[in-house]
């Protein structure tokens, strides 16, 4: 009975969504105020009831209801509490639920906070909301039920997926969703932007709030699957360009080059046409990944079970909401005329610069992502695109992008000298170059071009976001004005791009692999240390059986630790799970995995040695606090005035 | 004002790029041996350890190659519809028993039936590599001189030979069923 009340709450969400998608937009454009009204009502039913079957799906789940065939499918008697919770968004129906509690969840956070905005904007936002929701409630009841029932029911469920048993890939898809469905916001005050025909600089301050919420979350959800491949994945890399990882990091570098835009409509109104074609992007390359994930259309290592008649349904949402925007778009773009221009050397031509690398970036990677797809289509052969594609590419438009920011950063808004500019951080360049040719040399003794480059970037990147809040610090004769959260949060996200530009150049520069047949007894020297291969033995876990090796790692006769890494075989799947040992520290990571048993006694063992891995993701959650601080500057915080004047009921024509 | 339209423009060719890859199988990659001749070997028979059967009986007749094993679900399934092939199409089956235990393949024909006019015994599982196999049951077609015209991964049903097998052999053979 209670499954069924959880596909009752998904309906009945559907019809409060296809109000909150048509009524207030309708009012909007015919002025009906009592129409309008209707908003923020149904936004708040809508998630008390998609919570509310989310609520029944977890219930299911915990309480192991194998009647429920999701459940079956994707959960197990024997899981763990915690995984049976995971396991509501580990399979493809479940995750959609997962989609549309967020969506729900952020809707009725744009519900409560645009109380300030006129009526007629806000009505409009929360409509446009309303048609996403409208379309994932669809694809769900229609193609994706959670709620079906499996008859006779089964004794016990086929598990969840070992890969996912873990910490990390709890809190992972959350967070990635948020991220992604975030983006839905800044899309529908785009649309809005678009349905008024005009757009100023208070849109881009209430806009770029919720475009840096979305960020951070996603920043982070990218950061926690990386780090979590990294690990579990039993190979050591950090980074794959796998298409679904590809599909997570397109709308993040999108995000990022809207949010610089938005800072560049919100301080001096132009960009403006700019800024909304990268909000619709961004979202657009959320729903694309969506779509890439689920129907099927390209290989990946995270696909969900593909089915076409999914892949269509999706195809059609990605369609009318995307194409769309974007008609939309070709139509009213046009109306929004910049109000001034800029200077060559000017913050503003930085930021534009900054935008132009970071799309060429995200082109890169798409292009890469569907190429396979293209040629296929084409009947052109099976070809498969790999990391040296995806790192060459990417690196072209990325190292001039990291350059420009060091400089960008201190540049002046409309009109900046250039000496002047070159004179302030002429010092930061050379401390920058010279640390970068001396370090390696010192620390590692030697290095490539490569190491030098990156370095060199990386060291410059982390100088120039620290050189106003340091050289504000000193003691000086006048007193400059103290830093806002916003300036804060701009030069400690920055920061984060250097530190994980310095994580990503050393560890990939001076890394170290090795692959060896072991057997108890046996040593093995990596980059100053010797790992000692003890012992074999037989282990229990609470639904797997594992083989646990005791490897004694010693530096100079000192011991540093014991690893005891493991190869898994979870019991209902029967997959084996290799689990590596990882003895962590900043300034660098051993890392030792077991392979397959070669014989006699002897495993195929792999040990790395990883110098400051824990940058990459130290540098990521840096850039996410970063958001965090400009995402709750004051100025996004205080009402704004000039909107009260025009709260009242207003003609469709109205600027906002 | 045209340019605003590029993005609508660049959506739509990736839309029908998008329609188009919902009707493709990304993960079905054609066999390298298309065309090509077979590859060349020489086994011990399944039911007679004492003599052996090479690659040259694949030359002169339109004939199928399949690849199977008694710890392979698949062939199981498939087993009874290769029965109904062997008795209609007029065409040999060779079929290679792939890393298989002696016994309990010539068990498995005893009881369920033997469709191959005779069965090479891969042991350590040499030949499947030169065939390209990565999962039993494969099945190949092989024609009259001896090239490959299509290998079919997966336990054969009815629908694929009527869709792939049938035309193939109409066209290698003369006539279907063959001879």
């Amino acid at each position: 009975m209670i499954p069924e009340l959880g596909q009752f709450a998904l309906v009945l969400a559907l019809g409060l969504s296809l109000i909150q998608a048509s009524v207030p937009l309708a009012g909007a454009t015919i002025g009906r105020q009592d129409w309008m009204a209707l908003a923020r009502p149904m936004a708040a039913g809508q998630f008390v009831f998609v919570a509310l079957a989310f609520a029944v799906l977890a219930h299911s789940s915990m309480t192991d209801d194998f009647s429920v065939r999701y459940v079956a499918i994707n959960s197990n008697s024997a899981l763990p509490l915690i995984y049976k919770l995971a396991a509501v968004w580990g399979g493809h129906e479940g995750s959609l639920l997962l989609w549309l509690l967020i969506l729900a969840t952020w809707t009725l956070a744009v519900a409560f906070a645009s109380r300030s905005l006129p009526e007629v904007f806000a009505a409009r936002v929360i409509g446009v909301l309303g048609i996403v929701s409208v379309g994932v409630l669809a694809f769900t009841i229609l193609t994706s039920n959670p709620f079906d029932r499996l008859l006779p029911a089964a004794a016990d469920g086929n598990d969840l997926n070992p890969l996912l048993q873990d910490p990390a890939l709890v809190i992972h898809p959350p967070m990635l969703y948020v991220g992604y469905v975030g983006l839905a916001v800044p899309f529908a005050f785009a649309i809005a932007a678009l349905l008024t025909g005009s757009l100023d600089k208070n849109w881009a301050r209430w806009t770029r709030p919720w475009t840096i919420s979305a960020w951070v979350f996603l920043t982070i959800g990218i950061s926690l699957g990386s780090w979590w491949a990294y690990y579990e994945l039993g190979w050591g890399g950090w980074w794959f360009w796998d298409p679904v990882e590809n599909a997570s990091f397109m709308p993040w570098l999108a995000g990022t080059a809207l949010i610089h835009s938005l800072a560049v409509t919100e301080r001096r109104g132009i960009f403006k046409s700019w800024t909304v074609l990268l909000a619709i992007a961004a979202f657009s390359l959320s729903l694309l990944g969506t779509f890439l994930v689920r129907s099927g259309v390209l290989i990946s290592v995270h696909a969900f079970a593909a089915d076409p008649a999914r892949g269509l349904f999706i195809l059609l949402l990605l369609s009318v909401i995307s194409g769309g925007a974007l008609l939309l778009y070709g139509v009213r773009a046009g109306q929004m005329e910049a109000e001034g221009g800029f200077r060559l050397v000017s913050r503003e031509a930085f930021l534009l610069l900054n935008n132009i690398l970071l799309l060429v970036a995200t082109a890169a990677v798409l292009f890469g992502t569907l190429y396979p797809l293209f040629l296929d289509a084409l009947g052109l052969g099976k070809i498969s695109v790999g990391p040296p594609y995806f790192n060459s590419v990417f690196l072209v438009p990325m190292l001039p992008m990291l350059v420009l920011l060091g400089a960008g950063m201190h540049a002046s808004w409309l009109s900046q000298k250039g000496e002047t500019l070159a004179r302030k951080l002429a010092p930061a360049a050379v401390i920058a170059i010279i640390s970068a040719i001396t370090v390696p040399l010192v620390v590692y003794g030697g290095g490539s071009v490569f190491t030098v480059i990156g370095l060199a970037v990386g060291f410059w990147v982390v100088l120039t976001a620290l050189w106003d809040p340091i050289t504000r610090a000193l003691p000086r004769k006048t007193r400059p004005l103290p830093l806002s959260r916003a300036q804060w949060g701009m030069s400690v996200a920055h920061l984060g791009v250097g530190v994980f530009v310095l994580g990503v150049t050393v560890t990939s520069s001076f890394g170290i692999e090795s692959d060896q047949s072991m057997r108890p007894g046996d040593t093995l020297d990596v980059a100053g240390y010797s790992f000692a291969f003890r012992d074999v033995r037989q282990v229990e876990g609470i639904n797997y059986e594992a083989v646990e090796a005791e490897v004694e790692v010693r530096r100079d006769g000192q011991l540093v630790t014991i690893l005891t890494p493991q190869k898994r075989v979870y019991r209902v799947q029967q997959s084996p799970m290799t689990e590596a040992a990882i003895d962590p520290a900043l300034n660098r990571d051993l890392f030792i995995a077991l392979g397959e048993p070669l014989g006699g006694g002897a495993w195929s063992v792999r040990v790395q040695y990883k110098p400051f891995i824990r940058f990459i993701w130290l540098g990521t959650l840096i850039m996410a606090f970063g958001g965090l601080l400009a995402a709750t500057d004051r100025r996004y915080r205080a009402v704004p005035q000039t909107s009260r004047a025009v709260s009242s009921p207003q003609p469709a024509t109205e600027s906002v | 004002m045209w340019r605003y339209l590029i993005p609508i423009a660049l959506f739509a060719v990736l839309a029908v790029f998008f329609a188009r890859g919902l009707n493709l199988n990304p993960g079905y990659v054609p066999s390298p041996l298309l065309g090509k001749p077979a590859p060349s070997f020489e086994l011990p028979k399944l039911k007679d350890p004492a003599s052996t059967i090479a690659s040259d009986v694949l030359v002169g007749e339109t004939a199928l190659f399949n690849v199977w094993a008694t710890w392979c679900v698949g062939c199981r399934q498939e087993h009874a519809f290769l029965n109904e092939v062997a008795a209609t199409s007029g065409l040999p089956i060779y079929g290679l028993n792939w890393k298989d235990d002696r016994a309990a393949a010539l068990n498995w024909l005893a009881t369920l039936g033997d469709p191959y006019t005779a069965s090479g015994f891969d042991e350590i599982g040499e030949v499947a590599i030169d065939w390209g196999v990565y999962g039993a049951p494969e099945t190949f077609l092989i024609s009259r001189n001896g090239t490959v015209l299509y290998k079919h991964i997966a336990p054969l049903t009815a629908e694929v030979w009527e869709q792939e097998f049938i035309p193939r052999i109409e066209v290698d053979c003369g006539a279907y069923p063959c001879r």
